[in-house]
């Protein structure tokens, strides 16, 4: 029996119990595996937090969050982080249905918010840059830096992601790998997301407060 | 048979608790999600801002809707629940924050009583100082 053709992408209708079921299903693995990565990235990032928050008082007599942060700009990025999450939700409900013309057109959504997410983030770090906190000015700045600008990556990173995995759904159409991306490209966003949370309320709006 | 041969992917519909996922099946979820995940952010940005509250305690209310709203993400948008097919999933999550916890916990702790124990007299910083 070639058990490697059998476990590939079958659709498990009937449950066996468990311990005749076999290896699990490849969506299944793939996903595991991906969610594994998304925690290790999360333990990445957890050590950029643990840094900025040792670090938030060692300002070196430069300006410091109450001076720098902009709690309208933090609040509008929140809401395109936030929606751009729910779109993304959307554009899987379209996927599993495999509706196209949704799936495109609440990935454009997805990808606009998110580019407006990463446009506000530059014009502030650019604004911050050239009111002479940059990076180099003090080890406040360097960890703030480090882990808001570690965020926009991964956002700039899923942006590219997206445009990609749309290409694909329009070349390849839903094919089971293109549907196993799409779910890892979802749990990516949502995980961003969670990222942001924490970025928001650890870094912004503890930073202003007396 | 209520046994499942595998945990789902995450970020899947589990597929217990049918009535639940029928009364909010799909679109229903995320809006759930979203609402919620507002309510918080916006009680968020309201706790940080106002004068009402003790203001020792807003840092630690700051981090407690920070953990709510992580949780909604969780549920709502990654579907992560504590039904049987996500054990696998639920389990790394679990050692994830384990491992999250000790990092920030672990480097404040330690720091903080860095800080407390080689504080220096004020003399004493005024000569490093540039």
């Amino acid at each position: 029996m070639n058990v490697a053709v059998a476990v590939y992408d079958v659709k498990q209708d009937a449950f066996a119990p468990a311990s005749e079921a076999g290896p699990a299903p490849k969506r299944v693995v793939v996903g595991f595996g991906f969610w594994v990565f998304l925690l290790s990235d999360i333990v990445m990032f957890s050590a950029l937090f643990a840094a900025y928050a040792v670090l938030v008082h060692a300002t070196a007599g430069g300006p410091a969050g109450p001076q720098l942060f902009n709690q309208v700009s933090v609040a509008i990025q929140t809401a395109c982080l936030l929606a751009s999450s729910y779109t993304c939700g959307l554009m899987s409900l379209a996927v599993s249905a495999q509706r196209r013309l949704d799936t495109y057109r609440f990935a454009f959504v997805t990808f606009a918010l998110g580019a407006a997410f990463l446009a506000l983030e530059i014009r502030e770090f650019a604004g911050m840059i050239a009111s002479g906190a940059a990076p180099q000015t003090s080890a406040f700045l360097s960890a703030y830096f480090t882990v808001v600008g570690c965020h926009g990556l991964h956002v700039t990173a899923g942006l590219i992601w997206l445009a990609v995995m749309m290409a694909q759904v329009a070349i390849k159409g839903f094919r089971p790998a293109v549907d196993r991306r799409l779910l890892c490209f979802a749990l990516f966003w949502h995980a961003l997301d969670i990222i942001w949370v924490w970025l928001f309320i650890a870094v912004y709006l503890m930073g202003v407060l007396p | 048979m209520t046994d499942a041969p595998y945990d789902l992917a995450p970020g899947e519909v589990s597929i217990f608790g049918r009535a639940a996922r029928m009364a909010a099946s799909g679109v229903g979820i995320y809006t759930i999600g979203l609402v919620l995940a507002v309510i918080l952010t916006a009680t968020s940005f309201w706790v940080a801002n106002t004068s009402l509250l003790w203001a020792l305690g807003v840092p630690m209310g700051l981090v407690v809707l920070a953990i709510a709203q992580m949780g909604v993400h969780l549920v709502f948008f990654l579907h992560i629940t504590t039904a049987p097919d996500n054990t696998n999933n639920v389990l790394a999550l679990a050692f994830g924050v384990l491992i999250v916890f000790l990092v920030v916990v672990g480097s404040l702790w330690i720091m903080t009583d860095l800080n407390t124990n080689m504080m220096q007299s004020a003399e004493q910083m005024n000569l490093m100082r540039p």
